[in-house]
């Protein structure tokens, strides 16, 4: 461990952190009045986002300065795999288990939310290779996507018409710009993706996981007028919420049985260690292979563990009841109790990136999703929010058991195949690129389900660049179009070069082109950031299904296959766009180059896209960087599926793996490149025919292999019909309820104001009435006339002595 | 017994304060001007005063001891001082009515009748 940065990174990486968070909060409450129209806050929020780039490279360098990369694993694969190999021969055991070694991380708590019992939730960080790399990569990405934003969103500077909305009197909506209202999401999301990479604990990536999510209601639902736009956002959110529900599950499970939700083992202020999730799965002590913990074993064993306590109730010593249930728990182990917590814990969270990562079932938001400006397309497809589903994924590896990984493995593959085969059709130059994001995640799922961690994670990264690169491409042709539809476009190289070739070099990366080893200058192969990614999880499932036949190769033939269709799709897209003649020329003579602040950080990307993926050995390899956040040891074969083997992955480092699967990736993708050449680009056959040709598979394509009609008749119309019975209930019974007693209650207060108005008030003026007659009748006597009193008194003085003494004489 | 051949006694002096009261009762009521009306008081109050101070007397009284001792003659001090005190007001409350109606009849003052 390092003390320098052990205290330095958390800080640099928590203000990269932070800052959006500021920037955010001073938009809203002054976003405004910050220059004319707003124009202040997207300064402020790029600002905020490049200095926080500025702290994720220091940090970087910091921690590749602390850690270098040894060339070791790219260069000498077999000798590591000697090492790999080694372990797993008992004799060996000690010797090997010395060559182990967790990952290094720093973790610890900055705030404590709250404490209840055993339950602490608290704002920590859990920071190590794949974090720092993540903060890198999401920083420079999110900068890229505010420089274009400032330039693509233009347009809300000012009042605009919206054309895409119809008013009631047919006329179209004019509304003010919300410039500033875009730049202060643009802030939230990259606060909110930045602080689930930071976080240290399951629940602070669960807090941030939703703040992710509503982001991305937010900015789909950006031009919220449009009625497309607001059931877009409807829907990611809420197919979002269908697998945050397990997700919730795998929470519950893990603290539960483990009572805590810290990834890594924290040094407490007395000197113990608290036992994150990680160590507790892979104990140091077990060579890090995956074991079930205690507490899940407990959790599940509850009978028997019941049955020694109550066995020592009256024993005198309170401890001995503890150390026989310790001394039992290797044997509930061993029949494997507290194995399926373990399951439903991995699958549970695994059900929370599904729809965060929009894997099949749950993919069908992200196309959708496209219905908010390009900026925040291409960082919802690449940094950020499907990002996510990726990266939590990764982070949280150690704990997948075989059969979680097959899940993964399967819905990655599923999703693949069934995206990509989507894309072919698609006509909207967006929804083909969110499509390739749908496919690609799937190969990211595919590779960590095949135990392929670092390829999964490092397509994730070179996936990030090119996507984004893709998608702001695909954003300065709408620019300049005004159109999504590509069979409106055409021949607009010539028109727009900068962006034609930066997305020409992204198509190439998307696809991996390269050359593979057999051409041979370099061990792997040379080519673009997405020719390594995607042969380092061809070569994993090729492994993969060298040690299981029956998986292996179905997982083998959706990698290998998605490739081809990836090739031929993405070339399609640029073809269209860039080559042949135009196709309208209205569209074409309207087209122009987007300005210099969009089209640079097009640049930027594109030269990312290109190199990421190279190594410079000792300096730079995002593998190498990768891989010292890897977690060693083995998952073992898991107790549904015993004869399942996870092959270590630096077995696929070996040249007769990577030759197979670098000629794989190298001719499938040359496949759908020369298809999608002699349909697009050179126009040998016509697309057309073929359509006619194939008419039931491309209306099943074109309809998205009818998921949005399945989901509408199992789920819409279910749920329309289940609320309209509630809806019925509602107005005819409780309504009826409340206002027959609204009624009620309005006739007893009538009855009441009668009783007052009558009696109460009646008595009252009786007696008023009584004593104005009486004084008035009285008044008579007041004469005003002074001698006429004196006679009254002298009278009565007369009259009362003529009483009195009669009466005391009789 | 004739009341003018007795020695004078108790009696007599209570028929001397019985007539000036009669006196100033008559006066009060028939009199209309104010001056007129407070000699009646006056006369009123000292035919009052004359009986207690006749029935307090000890040379009056037929053994020789006032049945009251000297408490009537303090009576009547109080009440010649309540006279004066009466008098100052009244008198005063006449130059006002006369100050505004100039008159002191006072059956013109009437405007308080209900």
């Amino acid at each position: 461990m390092h003390t320098t940065l052990e205290s330095s990174l958390p800080l640099l990486l928590g203000m990269a952190w932070l800052l959006p968070l500021l920037s955010f909060t001073l938009i809203v409450l002054f976003g405004q009045r910050m220059g004319k129209h707003g124009v202040g806050a997207s300064y402020l929020a790029t600002f905020s986002i490049v200095v926080g780039f500025l702290f994720s490279a220091i940090s970087l360098g910091l921690w590749l300065y602390a850690n270098p990369l040894s060339a070791a694993h790219a260069a000498e694969p077999e000798a590591q795999i000697d090492v790999a190999r080694e372990h797993k021969t008992p004799a060996e055991e000690h010797h090997a288990a010395s060559d182990l070694k967790a990952p290094d991380y720093y973790t610890g708590d900055l705030y404590t939310l709250g404490q209840f019992g055993s339950l602490k939730i608290s704002i920590s960080y859990y920071i190590d290779a794949l974090t720092v790399g993540m903060f890198a990569m999401v920083t420079l990405i999110a900068s890229c996507i505010h420089f274009y934003a400032i330039g693509y969103m233009h347009d809300e500077l000012h009042d605009l018409t919206d054309h895409e909305v119809t008013l009631a009197d047919g006329r179209h909506l004019h509304r003010p710009g919300r410039f500033h209202r875009f730049f202060q999401y643009l802030s939230l999301f990259c606060f909110s993706m930045l602080g689930l990479v930071y976080a240290g604990n399951i629940f602070m990536v669960f807090i941030f996981w939703e703040l992710v999510g509503i982001c991305s209601y937010f900015l789909i639902g950006f031009y919220i007028e449009r009625k497309s736009a607001c059931n877009a956002a409807n829907k990611a959110f809420i197919v979002n919420r269908v697998g945050d529900f397990g997700m919730i599950v795998g929470l519950m499970a893990l603290w539960g049985a483990l009572g805590t939700f810290a990834f890594g083992d924290a040094k407490q202020a007395d000197g113990t260690v608290a036992r994150g999730i990680f160590s507790q799965v892979r104990d140091a002590g077990q060579e890090h292979a995956l074991i079930v913990p205690d507490g899940m074993v407990r959790a599940s064993a509850w009978k028997m563990v019941q049955e020694v306590a109550v066995d020592h109730r009256d024993h005198a010593d309170p401890a001995a009841a503890e150390s026989e249930i310790e001394s039992r728990l290797s044997d509930y182990r061993d029949q494997h109790y507290g194995y399926w917590l373990l399951v439903v814990a991995g699958v549970g969270i695994f059900c929370g990136c599904v729809g965060k990562s929009a894997q099949f079932p749950l993919h069908v938001w992200l196309p959708d999703a496209m219905e908010g400006p390009t900026p925040v397309s291409a960082l919802v497809h690449s940094a950020t929010m499907v990002a996510a589903g990726v990266y939590l994924t990764g982070r949280f590896y150690p704990v997948f058991t075989p059969e979680a990984r097959l899940v993964i493995a399967y819905t990655g593959g599923i999703t693949l195949f069934l995206a990509a085969t989507i894309a072919i059709t698609a006509t909207d130059i967006k929804r083909v690129l969110a499509y390739s994001t749908v496919s690609q995640l799937g190969y990211m799922m595919l590779a960590l389900g095949v135990g392929g961690w670092v390829a999964g994670l490092f397509h994730l990264i070179t996936h990030a660049f090119f996507k984004s690169l893709l998608f702001l491409c695909s954003g300065s042709v709408i620019h300049a179009c005004h159109t999504n539809e590509m069979p409106k476009m055409g021949g607009l190289l010539k028109k727009m070069p900068w962006t034609g070739y930066t997305m020409l070099a992204g198509c190439l990366a998307i696809i991996g082109a390269g050359l593979p080893p057999i051409f041979g200058f370099w061990p792997f192969g040379f080519g673009l950031s997405g020719f390594y990614s995607k042969d380092s999880i061809i070569a994993q499932a090729y492994s993969f299904w060298m040690a299981n036949p029956t998986h292996g190769m179905i997982l083998f033939a959706a990698a290998a296959g998605g490739a081809s269709i990836t090739a031929f799709y993405m070339f399609r897209l640029w073809f269209m766009t860039f080559i042949g003649q135009p196709r309208d020329h209205h569209v074409y003579e309207h087209a122009h180059e987007s300005p210099r602040i969009m089209y640079l950080p097009l640049v930027v990307l594109a030269s990312f896209a290109v190199i990421i993926g190279w190594t410079f050995p000792g300096v730079w390899s995002v593998t190498d960087l990768l891989e010292q956040a890897r977690w060693p040891g083995e998952a073992g074969a898991g107790v549904l599926m015993p004869s399942l083997i996870y092959p270590n992955e630096l077995l696929s480092h070996q040249h007769h793996v990577h030759l197979i699967a670098g000629l794989t990736a190298f001719s499938t993708a040359l496949g759908g490149f020369l298809l999608a050449t002699v349909f697009y680009g050179v126009r040998w056959l016509n697309p057309a025919e073929v359509r006619q040709q194939f008419a039931p598979v491309y209306t099943f394509l074109i309809n998205k292999w009818y998921f949005d009609e399945l989901y509408d008749v199992l789920f819409v119309t279910p749920t329309h019909f289940v609320a309209m019975i509630i809806a019925w209930f509602d107005r005819q019974i409780i309504d009826g309820f409340i206002n027959n007693l609204a009624r009620w209650t309005y006739r007893v207060a009538t009855f009441d104001d009668l009783i007052d108005r009558y009696l109460v008030d009646g008595l009252v003026n009786l007696t008023a009435a009584w004593t104005w007659s009486l004084g008035n009748s009285l008044r008579g006597l007041q004469t005003g006339l002074l001698r006429q009193y004196i006679m009254l008194i002298v009278i009565g003085t007369v009259a009362l002595t003529i009483i009195v003494n009669f009466a005391s004489a009789g | 017994m004739n009341p003018l051949t007795t020695p004078v006694g108790v009696s007599h002096f209570m028929a001397v304060g019985a007539v000036m009261f009669v006196c100033g009762v008559v006066c009060m009521a028939a009199k209309r001007n104010a001056l007129g009306v407070l000699m009646g008081i006056e006369l009123v109050l000292n035919g009052a005063n004359i009986n207690f101070v006749a029935m307090s007397s000890p040379f009056l009284s037929a053994h020789g001891r006032g049945g009251l001792g000297l408490d009537g003659q303090f009576i009547a001090l109080f009440v010649i001082v309540l006279a004066a005190a009466e008098a100052a007001v009244a008198l005063a409350i006449t130059l006002n009515f006369y100050n505004n109606h100039a008159t002191i009849d006072v059956d013109r003052a009437d405007e308080l009748r209900g």
